[in-house]
């Protein structure tokens, strides 16, 4: 039988922050990720932990303040069947629907693949090219934290252990596309040999913000700038295409793992990029 | 730290006092005895493990018992009427249709098939292989698992089955045709498309 370390679950936010600043939690939310983390197998397992499950703070997905604001324990399923989503943010209902199947995406929430901080974590690269932030709360208050300062490295976060994530901003002024691909062995159940997320703004023709961010390509997610740098101000043309795929399977730097191999990762980032220049530019 | 959990399994009101991190799969098979719920990989691959929590298919291999306090859970041996012990009809249907050959993830599919089902879902041959995605039958009897989730939507319903999955085929107008026409020697119909599959996967770029 797996460990059982023993859990203590608030009911309030003030209630969780007091168990915070007491001791060292491991939390627990959707438990997709966390159970199989802690069979002992793999390193020590926690001492205690804070199950976050019953803390309804943390759920509910709305407009406000020019931004989608998504709640920390918002499922994968409720993120894909969210009418605000569909209407605002597509891309992120897509990579919601690419993580595992019905049984991870009824559990799995977004605040657990972020704090999870998996390089291949699918969310992830949305929330880069989205200029999402992330908003941590503890005993101190709040803080925002920018997407692109969350993840510092492998599996190491902005987050300190008295924090909670407790929401996701994306802003939705300017208005972008946002666009998303996965690549995995199988479109259910896989972990993503690269995914991919895609935002720009259309100027007179021409593309302006251009964020392109990757998963699986390296120890964090991660954005491209030199491959964005092409795409500012450019058109979705196929010589920009060939262009873009080639900077960007450059400036990845993937490894062999046990899911793919840095060659397969650098031709097949290079691919959808490609692709989804293709579709941009309807050619 | 032990504590009582309460929430109704099968309809039933249950108290188990257990660690609150027990997986909801070992309080199942250890603790209450209830040995359908079967336990494949143990991390949330194979989905042999599924079982319900307030209508949503879940692995419960992945749920500790803390977070179903208050649930509803319903696992493989609520299905079949408790008065009569009459199967649903969707146990009917795999077992009329060959829809098990070793049996493991038969608990897991049923169940991943009845939420399927019990939350409207459409059963067309795309929408019911995304519904049972997350469960792996290692027999590869997908085919029959398929046909047999399309013939217990169709229970109660006017029209053919097996036409509402795969299109008119031309195997006959009731459910008993069908069965009779894939028991006996006749031809067996056509597999059907695997294309839905294989789009989108590496390949395919």
């Amino acid at each position: 039988m797996p460990v059982e370390p023993p859990v203590t679950t608030p009911r309030t936010l003030p209630e969780a922050y007091s168990l915070l600043a007491s001791d060292v939690y491991r939390p627990i939310a959707g438990g997709t990720d966390l159970i199989v983390q802690i069979t002992g197998e793999l390193g020590e397992p926690p001492e205690r932990i804070i199950d976050l499950w019953r803390l309804d703070e943390l759920r509910g997905i709305r407009v406000e303040d020019g931004a989608l604001v998504v709640g920390a324990l918002s499922t994968y399923t409720e993120i894909r069947r969210a009418a605000l989503v569909g209407e605002w943010l597509p891309a992120l209902a897509e990579a919601a629907a690419t993580i595992g199947a019905a049984q991870i995406q009824n559990r799995g929430t977004l605040g657990g693949n972020i704090v999870n901080a998996s390089p291949a974590g699918d969310t992830l690269p949305v929330l880069l090219a989205a200029d999402a932030s992330i908003v941590l709360g503890g005993g101190q208050g709040e803080r925002e934290v920018s997407a692109g300062d969350f993840w510092t490295g492998y599996r190491e976060t902005a987050r300190s252990a008295d924090e909670l994530v407790l929401r996701i901003r994306f802003p939705l002024e300017p208005p972008r596309t946002i666009r998303f691909r996965k690549v995995g062995t199988r479109r259910a159940q896989a972990i993503s040999k690269v995914v991919m997320a895609l935002a720009y703004r259309e100027d007179g023709g021409v593309w302006r913000d251009v964020r392109v961010a990757l998963g699986s390509v390296a120890a964090t997610p991660v954005r491209v700038p030199q491959t964005e740098s092409v795409l500012e101000g450019a058109a979705p043309r196929r010589t920009v295409a060939d262009h873009a795929a080639a900077v960007i399977a450059r400036e990845i730097t993937p490894i062999d793992d046990v899911r793919s191999t840095a060659d397969y990762r650098r031709a097949v980032t290079g691919r959808i990029m490609h692709r989804m220049l293709r579709d941009e530019g309807g050619w | 730290m032990v504590q009582g959990y309460r929430f109704t399994l099968n309809g039933e009101a249950v108290e188990l006092e257990v660690p609150g991190m027990r997986r909801l799969l070992d309080a199942l098979r250890e603790d209450l005895g209830l040995t359908g719920t079967k336990e494949g990989c143990g991390e949330g691959e194979c989905g042999a493990c599924s079982v319900l929590v307030d209508g949503a298919v879940v692995d419960a291999c992945l749920v500790p018992v803390c977070q179903i306090e208050g649930s509803d859970v319903r696992t493989v041996e609520g299905m079949a009427d408790p008065a009569t012990g009459a199967l649903s009809p969707l146990q009917q249907s795999f077992l009329d249709l060959g829809g098990a050959q070793c049996g493991i993830c038969t608990p897991g599919m049923l169940m991943a098939a009845r939420a399927f089902l019990d939350n409207g879902g459409e059963p067309t041959d795309g929408a019911i292989r995304e519904a049972i995605a997350g469960n792996l039958c290692r027999c590869t009897g997908y085919t029959k698992i398929i046909e047999a989730i399309a013939v217990a939507a169709d229970e109660g319903r006017e029209g053919d089955p097996v036409a509402a999955v795969y299109g008119n085929l031309d195997l006959g107008t009731s459910t008993d045709d069908y069965i009779d026409l894939i028991r006996g020697p006749a031809e067996l119909p056509p597999e059907p498309s695997t294309k839905d599959l294989s789009a989108g996967g590496p390949g395919s770029d």
